[in-house]
């Protein structure tokens, strides 16, 4: 395939809300492959949220789930989640895009979306699909229904207490464990990292603290006191038992020093499956920790728990076993060697005079042999030199050991010490004197035996001595001295490798790899490593056992960094943080002491650690700033193996011809609206927040509670235009008015006797029903609207009260305040950083707000070319213009590639139908584990034993996963090896899983058809959960029933129906010759019909359009271009002065009777209809229209500027106009353009003719989306508008020269008289005249008003309910000429997904009837919603009798309806046949005979 | 029969409508929220299909209870079958108490997708209800 000849035939699609879904099933249906990107991981976007949607008040997630499933499903779109573009280039048809795809750390393609993950994981965060008013956990699934059916993991980043600790503890993972109470797991969680709990627990010096978030709050999270509370739980209820690691690799591996450096290393050896033994030097395992930390801190026990541990796992210990040669290890047998010899008691020479004297002890020594029992004695008077934890315990044991003085000199304040400050305290509590900023100059001695030590005041800086170590500088004068008889020195410790043979003197290991230069040997610490702490020597342990790992493994020992991006949260976010879970006022716990008395007679553990009580409601403190606390819960909870915390950010580069963005929209953040407290006061919430408290499946469950105290509210205010219309926004929402209306509404559902109260500037009820639905809302449900601005919402004292001051919309009254119980903000749309960020990144041209710009006669096209826009992005709108929106881009797109159609689709190839009709019924079951979900309430084995007696089934068998892509493999296998015809799974939901087992069957090579499922999840398992013999019952029900079922269906083929690949466009004017021409250019021939002698219908009568700014050619150069276009394009027959007379056949397949001018009829064939013969504007006799010439309507009025425009002589611009709104049928019922228009026509003529006064009688001024620009260009050049309302309508005087219009002013409250030179009338669009006819002629509805009703208000926008028949344009209802275009482009694209087809497939679960059993009584045609049945009188029915009833496949939806209808019993619905359906439920009573 | 794994041991058949009833009952599944064993889901593409002598023959064999689950009112996925399967219950309910059963043991109920709260709380009233009733005086002796 040649990349620059061919455009390439994939799509991008931006954005997975409905708009984006749309686009991508419309493509994928037309034959192109599609990469739908979202942003989320799932599908769905702000439509999904929805309770209702208005006017009809259809469930959302009713309309919005089986598209859901259909794009999850669909074979030629890739749905790729979490993703974002980061990079266009390349040009139309062949662009390469770069996707950046971020982990979810769970692989959705093996998560079966049982939610055990979500069950475990111990953390919360606040659930943002239900706005903030519920938690979710950390590992979630966006919503029940979502698209993919699969969960996933929010982390922010690795928390900062795990990036500061050097061994990686997943401090917040145990913390969240401990906060839940689940202290074994969170034991589980430490040892993951840390081989030393106990002892970390007691004495790290826990860096994590240090860096911990909580601490920009107030203090830090006590993450050492919680991980030794976990141990100490552990220690007190009984620790699990660990067992031995099984050998799994040959190599063994010596480690010498059993330190916590080597014994780590030996832990994770030993758990990868290697051999190892240890070597150490003394009598005890344990190294430093075991002989430098004293008893009273560190108690013997609780180190050789953690030691023993160790060597459960098999390690070998030999102690007393010093090595000088480790090379020889290496030729004994061992694979490799790991020396960890560490830090040892050989102690550098303090510097000082008189050190050699008699009593000065280093502490390393003097702590080396109190713990290990050796004998030893200190003098009355002990001075203890230092600045580190080391000297605090040699102090504190010379305390035990019964030194009566002790003086403590620290070269540093205490506050520098590595140590908790309650520690230091303690310390001193125990009689110990502290001199901080001191160092010892000299040691005095009296006959070698020490006699005092002089000090000095440290300085600031620091100098080197003698011996070059440095060492405080020491204040002059400042020298004085403590008489004492025993000096205890902490100068520093240093790698004692004196038992090494001296040819190891230069032994060092690599900083990183930890190799030595002898191939095998290790070295931790060694000579250049001094001193460490013990969690620094746990994770050196790791490095140098994974080191030695990767050497056994023969692989590179250098390994390229994991990037772990740090969740680093600034003070501000972490004080929000902590008061939105109302965290804030925990103060920090701190572990009891011993008492004093007990302290310093004894060694008792002086920390007593923290209680239970204490330690959750410390953990409870943690910000949880990682977000995940990847505490691996999921890991093991999870049996389908989905998890993955190792996912990392990847980027992908793709190929596609275009690009469609439908990135939808974010809601106005409310919180930035001070004025109206959103943020401060809890009962003032966002309208989308109402929208998820509303809907059943919400935080609440449908039940409406204020947030602050669950009561039902009763008074309930909505503030609208918040976030629009306002000095930020200067556009309408278009959307805000109808959601609170029917907010409104589904409150008073729920609660008739609330009242509500809706605040608003102009009710912009613009759309078809629009202005119906907010009648009934008002006179129905008694919802009460006022007109007005709001200046202030506040809280009083109690927290049960908002006040609402408002100020009269008409400026007549005085400001107001009243009192609700709950506040709704209507939030307007915004684009949120992301949508201008991609738009940047695409270069695609947006407006000052963000939104992508679009010029009218191409609405649906970016600025660059190749990129196509829907939805929202565009300008703000709701779900059908969407919808319209998507559909009219995808068609677009595939204009674009229509060579490359079919060039990139997948097909799946399945074997040969096998057919088993005729066959006994050999029924295999699989009964579904689903991990624990099923198995753990249900009896599986039971139940799939129990399956195998039933009559029918020859085979039955128990799956963990039925889903999973090994299980559906040995589905087909099974089906093979044992010969089964009819398949029965009991696992989950038909609804979700029914297709995937389908597809077992057809690739096992059986039909699809033969598949029945049982329940046992969503039906059983999860609701009847602690109940298992119950569940194991019901189960047993449920899969006898689908038994059943089984072994009565039959194969269902579905037949191909040719396509005829042409349409029949009705209607000349820009609707209908933009479909015309959309079709045409794919190469569709298409016959065009219209009525009049020439094309354009009302865009004739246009000279401007309603944009904001008018650089634009005018309308009639666009239309010349198209009808130029029309005439000369081979695809299309153009049919002028001709009607339709009649249409007959289905889709696909239509005949239709075109009657021409001349009475000629001609019959054409076609497989789609489009529906475009538009509106035409009233003329009724209203205001004096008709009898005085001075009475234009807005057309007329426009040719009349045309002419101004155009210079004309005769045509003196007028000098006062008066528009009047809302004329004849407008007054009942909002015909969505007028305001608009009549704005334009205003500003046109300003231009013209500056000094003109306009002023414009309007009701409300419905100027929707960008419209209100226009609506505020007027007021600010000076155009008047009045309001007026039904109790005084304006009133045109003509008995003048001129007309005079009377209108009564509200705010004068008072009748004024205008002088007018014209008077112009906004005469709404109504239905083309023949429109009810041709509605007829075609056998589709048109609504009260004349209008074509679509076949779903909110989801099928441009098409009938009848397949094959399309509308386009002002036939659907009036719209403006930007939508017309995009609504024809739509139905173009609808209509393409069926003529890209050569045949369609027809028949399957549909109704038949029996025509010898059929009376013809008609009752299937009547009762048919969709007038499908039709009695032939060729047919013949019962007792030979002609006439019968017949439901052609094509056409049949497949409902049944008319099954229970028909007294002769003569239909049956396929697939779910009477005997079908009734063996179901009789073999629930499997007592009755008839059953088997 | 009666179950030896449900001492109440009643029968209640759920004829559910492919797109709201059932799904709701799904969730009900999702949301962990448990209502009484008694109910037997079958699937069918809409209320509308429900056919009344399926139902009698249901009662017949021995079903304590009949419920049929559509779509809200006005939200049918075909338009009006929902309407319909509710005219055919009580329909169904005079032919019971002709032959004499009590009519409330047949039930039409609407639900949405969105609501498997509801879903849970149909089913407790509607077990509830037939709790009260008993066991259907045409069930046939275990055996």
């Amino acid at each position: 395939m040649s990349s620059t000849s061919l455009p390439v035939g994939a799509v991008l699609v931006v954005g997975g809300g409905i708009a984006g879904m749309q686009a991508s099933l419309d493509l994928a249906e037309q034959g192109f492959r599609v990469v739908l990107v979202e942003s989320q991981s799932a599908i769905g976007g702000h439509m999904a949220q929805l309770d209702k949607t208005f006017p009809t008040n259809d469930c959302a997630m009713c309309t919005i789930s089986p598209k859901l499933v259909e794009t999850g499903r669909h074979l030629n779109i890739d749905v790729y989640t979490d993703t974002e573009v980061v990079r266009l280039e390349g040009q139309p048809g062949d662009f390469v895009v770069s996707l950046r795809r971020k982990p979810r750390f769970i692989d959705p393609a093996r998560c079966v979306g049982c939610g055990d993950c979500a069950q475990v994981c111990p953390v919360s965060l606040p659930d943002l699909f239900n706005e903030g008013l519920s938690d979710r956990r950390a590992a979630h699934k966006l919503y029940p229904q979502a698209v993919p059916n699969a969960f996933a993991i929010d982390k922010r980043g690795t928390a900062p207490c795990r990036d500061a600790c050097p061994a990686g503890q997943r401090a917040q993972g145990y913390i969240a464990l401990i906060g839940e109470g689940r202290y074994r797991e969170a034991l589980r969680v430490i040892k993951e990292d840390n081989p030393f709990p106990s002892v970390c627990g007691r004495t790290c010096h826990h860096p994590c603290e240090g860096h911990c978030t909580r601490a920009l709050v107030d203090e830090p999270v006590a993450i050492m006191s919680l991980k030794r509370f976990v141990v100490d739980y552990a220690l007190a209820y009984g620790r699990e038992r660990v067992e031995p690691a099984p050998r799994t690799r040959p190599g063994w591996v010596a480690v010498v020093g059993a330190g916590p450096a080597g014994l780590t290393a030996a832990h994770d050896l030993a758990k990868l499956g290697y051999g190892v033994t240890v070597y150490e030097a003394l009598p005890v395992a344990g190294g430093m920790m075991r002989v430098g930390i004293p008893a009273h801190r560190l108690p013997k026990g609780v180190l050789q728990q953690d030691v023993d541990d160790i060597l459960a796992l098999g390690v070998v210990l030999k102690t007393n076993t010093p090595i000088a040669d480790p090379v020889t290890l290496l030729g004994q047998g061992y694979d490799a060697v790991c020396l960890a010899t560490g830090v040892a008691s050989r102690e550098r020479a303090l510097g000082l005079d008189g050190e050699d004297s008699q009593g000065v002890l280093s502490a390393a020594t003097f702590l080396r042999k109190v713990n290990l029992g050796e004998p030893i004695s200190i003098g009355r008077r002990v001075a203890v030199l230092g600045g580190g934890i080391t000297a605090l315990d040699a102090a504190a044991v010379a305390r035990r050991l019964g030194a009566e003085e002790i003086h403590l000199v620290l070269d540093r304040p205490r506050g520098e010490l590595p140590a908790y400050h309650w520690e230091v305290a303690a310390v001193e509590a125990e009689g110990i004197r502290l001199y901080e900023h001191t160092t010892a100059t000299r040691i005095l001695a009296d006959d070698g035996r020490v006699v005092g030590v002089e000090l000095a005041r440290a300085g600031k800086g620091m100098t080197n001595d003698a011996a070059g170590r440095r060492r405080p500088e020491v204040e002059q004068g400042t020298a004085f001295t403590l008489e004492v008889d025993t000096v205890i020195a902490t100068a520093g410790q240093q790698s004692d490798l004196v038992f090494l043979d001296p040819r190891f003197d230069d032994l060092e290991g690599d900083p990183r790899t930890l190799a030595s230069r002898i191939p095998g040997l290790f070295v931790v610490g060694g000579r250049k490593t001094g001193a460490a702490y013990i969690v620094e020597a746990v994770a050196l342990g790791h490095r140098v056992a994974a080191s030695i790992d990767r050497y056994l493994c023969g692989q590179p020992l250098q390994t390229a960094p994991e990037p772990r991006p740090v969740a680093k949260i600034p003070r501000a976010e972490a004080v929000q943080l902590a008061a939105a879970a109302d965290k804030s006022h925990m103060p920090r716990h701190e572990p009891a002491l011993l008492p004093m008395a007990e302290r310093v007679t004894s060694f008792r553990e002086v920390v007593l650690g923290l209680t239970e009580r204490q330690a959750r409601s410390e953990a409870q403190r943690c910000l949880a700033c990682g977000q995940c606390a990847e505490c691996l819960a999921c890991n093991y909870a999870c049996g389908a193996g989905a998890i993955d915390h190792s996912m990392a950010e990847r980027d992908e580069q793709l190929r596609v011809g275009a690009v469609i963005l439908a990135p939808g929209y974010r809601t106005y953040a409310a919180e930035e609206a001070q004025e109206f407290g959103f943020g401060r006061y809890p009962d003032v919430i966002t309208s989308l927040q109402l929208e998820r408290l509303l809907t059943a499946s919400g935080p609440t469950a449908g039940q409406v509670r204020r947030p602050s105290d669950g009561a039902t509210p009763r008074r309930v205010a909505f503030l609208q235009c918040i976030g629009s219309r306002d000095q930020h926004h200067d556009y309408c929402s278009a959307v805000c008015c109808m959601v609170a209306t029917k907010q409104a509404i589904l409150l008073k559902e729920h609660h008739p006797e609330t009242e509500v109260h809706i605040f608003y500037m102009d009710v912009r009820a613009f759309s078809k029903g629009y202005s119906a639905y907010f009648q009934r809302a008002q006179k129905e449900h008694g919802i009460r609207y006022r007109r007005c601005r709001i200046s202030a919402v506040w809280q009083d004292s109690s927290g049960q009260a908002l006040t609402v001051r408002s100020a009269d919309g008409d400026g007549g009254d005085p400001p107001a305040e009243e009192i609700f119980d709950l506040v709704v903000l209507s939030v307007g749309m915004e684009m949120p950083e992301t949508t201008k960020e991609l738009a940047r990144t695409l270069g695609v041209e947006v407006n000052s707000d963000g939104f992508c710009q679009t010029e009218p006669y191409t609405p649906l096209e970016t600025s660059r070319a190749g990129i196509f826009a829907a939805g929202p992005f565009r300008q703000p709108k709701d779900i059908p213009e969407s919808i319209v929106d998507a559909s009219g881009a995808a068609g677009l797109a595939a204009g674009l590639l229509s060579t490359a159609r079919g060039t990139l689709t997948r097909t799946a190839s399945y074997p040969e139908e096998r057919d088993a009709s005729a066959e006994p019924s050999r029924i295999g079951v699989f009964v579904c584990h689903c991990g624990s979900n099923i198995a753990a309430s249900v009896d599986v084995e039971a139940l799939a034993r129990q399956a195998a007696a039933l009559p029918g089934v020859a085979y039955a068998d128990h799956l963990l996963y039925a889903c999973s892509q090994d299980s559906t493999t040995t589905i087909r296998q099974r089906i093979q090896e044992h010969g089964l015809n009819r398949l029965v799974v009991a696992s989950c939901t038909p609804l979700t899983h029914g297709p995937l087992f389908a597809d077992c069957l057809r690739q096992a090579g059986l039909n699809p058809h033969l598949l029945a499922m049982a329940n046992i999840r969503n039906h059983c398992a999860w609701v009847h959960a602690d109940q298992p013999a119950v569940a194991t019952g019901k189960a047993m029900d449920l899969v006898r029933m689908a038994v059943g079922r089984a072994a009565c269906l039959e194969p269902l083929a579905r037949q191909p129906m040719a396509v005829r690949q042409s349409a029949l466009v009705i209607g000349g004017g820009p609707a209908g010759l933009t479909a015309a021409l959309a079709l045409a250019d794919q190469g569709f021939p298409v016959h065009l019909v219209e009525r009049e002698s020439s094309l354009g219908g009302n865009l004739r009568l246009r000279h401007w359009v309603e944009a904001q700014s008018n650089e634009h050619a005018g309308p009639q150069a666009f239309l010349a271009g198209l009808v130029e276009r029309v005439n000369t394009h081979p695809e299309i027959s153009l049919h002028l002065a001709s009607q339709l007379k009649r249409t007959v056949g289905f889709v696909g397949n239509f005949t239709s009777t075109i009657e021409c001018q001349d009475r000629t009829t001609l019959d054409v064939q076609h497989g789609v209809t489009i529906v475009a013969c538009g509106g035409r504007e009233y003329r009724g006799p209203e205001y004096g229209f008709g009898a005085d010439p001075h009475v234009l309507t807005q057309q007329q009025f426009e040719e009349l500027l045309a002419q101004i425009a155009a210079g004309s002589e005769t045509v003196a611009p007028p000098r006062r106009i008066v528009m009047i709104q809302c004329v004849g049928p407008a007054a009942r019922t909002c015909t969505r353009i007028c305001c608009t228009v009549a704005l334009k026509n205003a500003l046109v003529l300003k231009r013209l003719a500056p000094e003109v006064q306009i002023a414009i009688l309007f009701r409300d001024l419905r100027a929707y989306g960008f419209g209100e620009r226009l609506y505020q260009q007027a007021l600010s050049q000076g155009v008047v508008f009045l309001r007026f309302d039904d109790q005084y309508l304006p009133e045109v005087d003509s008995s003048g020269s001129r007309p005079v219009v009377r209108v009564f002013d509200q705010t004068v409250n008072r009748w004024l008289a205008l002088d007018a030179d014209l008077v112009v009338l906004s005469m709404p669009m109504v239905p083309a005249e023949a429109s009810r006819e041709l509605a007829t002629r075609l056998k589709v509805p048109v609504d009260l008003d004349g209008w074509f009703l679509e076949a779903h208000v909110k989801l099928r926008p441009v098409e009938f309910a009848s397949e094959g028949m399309f509308v386009a344009g002002a036939a659907h209802y009036p719209k403006l000429l930007d939508e017309t275009i995009a609504h024809a482009q739509a139905a173009a694209s609808r209509a393409a997904t069926i003529l890209s087809r050569d045949s369609l497939m027809v028949g399957g679960a549909v109704a038949e009837v029996d025509t010898e059993s059929c009376v013809g009584c008609l009752t299937c045609v009547r009762i048919c919603p969709f007038g499908v049945p039709t009695i032939r009188p060729e047919l013949v029915g019962r007792s030979g009798l002609p006439g019968a009833a017949s439901i052609p496949a094509a056409l049949c939806r497949g409902c049944g309806i008319c099954v229970g209808e028909c007294p002769a019993g003569a239909i049956e619905l396929r697939h779910y046949t009477r005997r079908q359906v009734e063996q179901e439920t009789l073999a629930l009573f499997p007592t009755h005979p008839e059953v088997w | 029969m009666v179950s030896e794994a449900d001492p109440a041991g009643l029968r209640i058949v759920v004829y559910s409508c492919h797109y709201c009833a059932y799904a709701a009952a799904d969730l009900a599944g999702v949301l962990r929220l448990p209502y009484p064993a008694a109910l037997r889901i079958i699937e069918i593409p809409c209320s509308g299909r429900f056919d009344l002598l399926e139902a009698l023959h249901a009662f017949e064999h021995g079903a304590d209870g009949v419920m049929v689950a559509g779509c809200l009112e006005g939200d049918c996925h075909f338009q009006a079958g929902n309407l319909i399967a509710r005219r055919r219950v009580t329909q169904a309910r005079r032919l019971l108490a002709e032959i004499g059963l009590e009519p409330e043991r047949i039930e039409m109920t609407n639900v949405s997708s969105a609501m498997g709260q509801r879903f849970a709380q149909v089913a407790n009233q509607m077990v509830e209800r037939i709790q009260v009733l008993g066991p259907s005086p045409l069930r046939r002796p275990p055996g």
